[in-house]
């Protein structure tokens, strides 16, 4: 471990790094004419990991983009080690030693891991990259948190989990002695989520404090010293986390009590008809050979790990993607696979990433939800405004998405209103078939809860749904069925509510590797 | 107005200063500079100076309001200059075997069919646009050279100077043709469903695609449309001077373009309206005509208006960046 090529000038060491006190005084930000924070005041203490938890909205996020120096504060002041600091932007923040690890990551795609990590900060004279020294340095900082991929490979080859790691070693090379992370295990699986929660317990036993931002309440028990709860952009609480429970930091989240995570899943009828039916279905080679059937009122859930084929099965029900096989909507086979015939004959998609697949950011609430039945609120082509605004409130509200108006874009609202708008888009109409991929990904818990008090809702109209998620209890918890996809291959089918999330891992795993499943499940 | 009012009402930050910029610099700008040249000029406010600046505008103007659909769409045209000479150069080629108007119909459909094949390049040969485009106007400006063999074509027939110089209701055909494409292109954005495809497509792609929108048409038919606008400028243009000469037009691009951005569409796609555009148009004429009737030095005008685009795209970007 030498610390002899550092960026910063200072010199840190595995283990020498001295965490930063941070103090946030009196902090208040107003977007628009709401509150995002209003008079908070929170304390750090060096080396600690403490949480910051909350619903969406109640300003978690904001507080770790402030003290980050992403967004500047209204009012209030922030202090390190004692010393106001009045930083303007991310670049000052990172002179102080703050880093920012996004839900959303910031890296140069076609650069290199190496010359992402030293961005910026690259060492050697004059501006001249110091090649051999960049290796060293880096070498023992990729130890330090088991980054074990060739620093010469383009980041964007690398998956998600990979790509945190290179902005956490980004940090570690910018001396960092607060990283701030956001969301940090939104998109990774289970186990490269206990992965990092690991690495975050080394950054700490090396003495860098470090700011949680998370709404998966069990690693925020399992991992973090200190727990701030906000509320609607106020201070709840800071205490131990030892003095918690799961149940405790709802209550304070919530100001109620979530005594049932998953509404108890009504069992379709005996006779219920089969609405969608899918028969040997490949898109080498990410699946091969799928049939499966779901009936009206069922709710069918698809687990397996990202990159078994989960998501790409979905995508070819819909005619996303051009795949061989049989689809059938209520015994009528679909002929053209577009996501138009797919949509008119009911399937409706609601894809994995909302940002990128289900939602036009920049453009308004109405024309989102529109977007797929232009049909209902035209006529010969033309819009019928009137008859658009009363379809729009109608399915809003049948979601219970909030908006303060049907006119502004969607990137203004909350990530759970977010979703509900994909959501409302598909009610337009009333699909035969729900394609819900990742339905709940990166939103908070109260808006899962109506995420999947909807689910359920919806199935129990007689659609037939298909679940994909990443969260075992949450494929448990919700679907009448389990199907495993392993390899782009269903190979398990299991109850759901009685199947315990262990033997699912394991089926999810091949059967080699069935110990590291049992592992996983149990970090 | 009551978006104005909402707009300033939750706009605080620094990044929402840009945006209100983005939404309504233009009608500022327009308004101060029109009373500007009201007060200083005794000219600038004469039927006769306003109709200059609408004749003045027209031409581009057509070639701008078919541009702002484009560019919503997340594509660009830079062959609208190439096609809109090569319009006039048939219709003079053809004119004296086949009549006026049949030659500029000809004239017009070479240019829609231009555009066809600039949105199937795009669209279905995944070319990016500016490329695309770039190397049909290299082909274009080509063919035009082929026809006139490099020389000047000349119509004598008073019929071929119909369009571009006279009109009805004491206003020239090209103003009147002006309005149409203002007014057909904003309706069809603002008010029907090829409209939200064409926000949809130019906003997010694989959204609208897994919206049942099929983009690669959208895109195709918003080629198109720029083709054919540039196409009836063309005409107009031809007409107005019965004189045709290879080129490639790359001020109507210019022009064209600038009024789009200067405007508030975005160059990023997905964000626009075309009466933002006819604004753009006017307000650039105005610096234009003012500065001639200041008896500014024109060379200035030039600086000057580079510089307006310059700002107005930075405006544009910073405000898309969250």
């Amino acid at each position: 471990m030498t610390g002899d090529v550092t960026a910063g000038g200072s010199s840190s060491t595995a283990a020498g790094t001295t965490g930063l006190r941070v103090d946030l005084r009196h902090i208040s930000k107003r977007y628009g004419g709401a509150h995002a924070l209003e008079d908070v005041s929170v304390s750090v203490a060096p080396g600690e990991i403490h949480a910051l938890v909350g619903e969406n909205g109640a300003g978690k996020s904001t507080l770790g983009k402030i003290v980050a120096g992403a967004v500047a504060p209204d009012e209030g002041e922030i202090v390190l080690d004692g010393r106001t600091a009045g930083f303007r932007s991310p670049r000052d923040a990172i002179r102080e030693g703050i880093a920012l690890i996004h839900q959303e990551l910031a890296l140069a795609p076609a650069m290199s891991v190496l010359d992402n990590v030293f961005l910026g900060v690259e060492p050697g004279r004059h501006g001249l990259v110091g090649r051999g020294g960049e290796r060293r340095l880096f070498r023992d900082i990729a130890t330090r948190i088991g980054f074990e991929q060739n620093p010469a490979v383009r980041v964007e080859t690398l998956r998600t989990a990979d790509q945190q790691k290179v902005e956490i070693l980004r940090a570690l090379v910018r001396d960092a002695r607060l990283i701030v992370m956001d969301e940090p295990t939104a998109a990774l699986t289970r186990e490269e989520a206990a992965r990092l929660l690991e690495i975050t317990r080394d950054l700490r036993a090396q003495g860098v404090t470090i700011i949680y931002v998370s709404h998966i309440l069990q690693d925020v028990l399992a991992l973090c010293d200190t727990v701030t709860v906000l509320k609607d952009g106020r201070h709840v609480k800071t205490v131990p986390v030892q003095t918690e429970t799961a149940d405790t930091l709802v209550t304070a989240m919530l100001g109620r009590s979530l005594d049932l995570v998953f509404p108890t899943p009504t069992p379709p009828p005996a006779d219920a008809p089969v609405v969608l039916s899918v028969r040997n279905l490949s898109l080498p080679p990410a699946f091969e050979g799928v049939s499966f059937d779901v009936r009206a009122g069922e709710i069918v859930g698809l687990a397996g790990l990202v990159g078994s084929g989960r998501t790409e099965i979905a995508r070819a029900v819909f005619g996303a993607d051009a795949a061989s096989g049989v689809v059938e909507v209520d015994g009528r086979r679909l002929r053209r696979r577009t996501p138009r015939a797919g949509i008119r004959r009911g399937i409706a998609l609601l894809p994995e990433s909302r940002k990128d697949e289900g939602l036009v950011m920049i453009r308004p609430v109405n024309e989102n939800v529109t977007m797929a039945h232009l049909g209902v609120v035209t006529r010969t082509g033309v819009l019928r405004r009137r008859r658009e605004r009363g379809v729009v409130d109608r399915v809003m509200k049948s979601v219970d998405a909030r908006a303060a108006s049907q006119t502004m874009p969607v990137s203004a609202l909350s990530g759970g209103n977010q979703q509900k708008v994909a959501i409302a888009k598909w009610l337009v109409k009333t699909p035969r078939v729900l394609l819900a991929d990742e339905p709940t990904r990166g939103i908070d818990v109260g808006a899962k809860m109506a995420i999947y008090e909807l689910i359920h809702e919806l199935a129990a109209q007689g659609l037939g749904v298909l679940l994909i998620s990443s969260e075992l209890e949450e494929v448990i918890g919700l679907s009448h069925r389990v199907l495993v996809v392993r390899g782009g291959r269903i190979e398990a089918e299991f109850a759901g509510g009685s199947v315990d999330e262990e033997t699912v891992m394991r089926a999810a795993f091949d059967s080699a590797s069935a110990d590291v499943a049992a592992g996983g499940s149990a970090a | 107005m009551n978006g104005l009012v909402v707009a300033l009402r939750s706009r605080t930050s620094m990044h929402g200063t840009l945006e209100l910029l983005r939404e309504y610099a233009i009608v500022v700008c327009v308004l101060a500079l029109f009373v500007t040249l009201t007060l200083t000029s005794d000219v600038f406010l004469t039927e006769v100076n306003m109709k200059n600046v609408l004749e003045a505008v027209s031409t581009y103007g057509i070639v701008a309001c078919a541009l702002t659909l484009l560019l919503i769409a997340g594509e660009f045209d830079l062959s609208v200059g190439a096609t809109f000479i090569l319009t006039g150069i048939i219709a003079a080629k053809l004119q004296p075997d086949i009549g006026t108007w049949p030659a500029l119909a000809v004239g017009v459909a070479a240019a829609t069919g231009v555009g066809v094949f600039n949105g199937i390049a795009v669209a279905y040969f995944r070319v990016n646009s500016f490329i695309a485009t770039l190397a049909t106007s290299l082909m274009v400006v080509g063919l035009g050279t082929k026809i006139t063999d490099g020389f000047q074509l000349y119509i004598e027939d008073p019929s071929f100077a119909v369009l571009g110089n006279e009109g009805v209701f004491g206003v020239k055909y090209a103003i009147w043709i002006l309005a149409a494409f203002a007014l057909v292109a904003g309706f069809v954005l603002a008010r029907t469903k090829a409209g939200r495809w064409i926000y949809a497509t130019g906003g997010n792609p694989e959204a609208a695609r897994l919206s049942g929108i099929n983009t690669r048409a959208v895109k195709v038919a918003a080629f198109a449309f720029s083709g054919f606008a540039a196409g009836v400028a063309g005409a107009v243009l031809i007409s107005r001077t019965s004189t045709a000469i290879a080129g490639n037009g790359i001020d109507v691009v210019f022009i064209a373009f600038a009024a789009v951005v200067v405007g508030g569409t975005s160059v990023l796609g997905g964000r626009g309206a075309v009466w933002r555009t006819v604004l753009g148009l006017l307000f650039l004429e105005f610096i234009r005509n003012g500065f001639n009737l200041l008896e500014v030095d024109p060379y200035y005008q030039d600086i000057i208006r580079g510089g307006i685009i310059l700002v107005a795209v930075a405006i544009d970007s910073l405000s898309r960046r969250v």
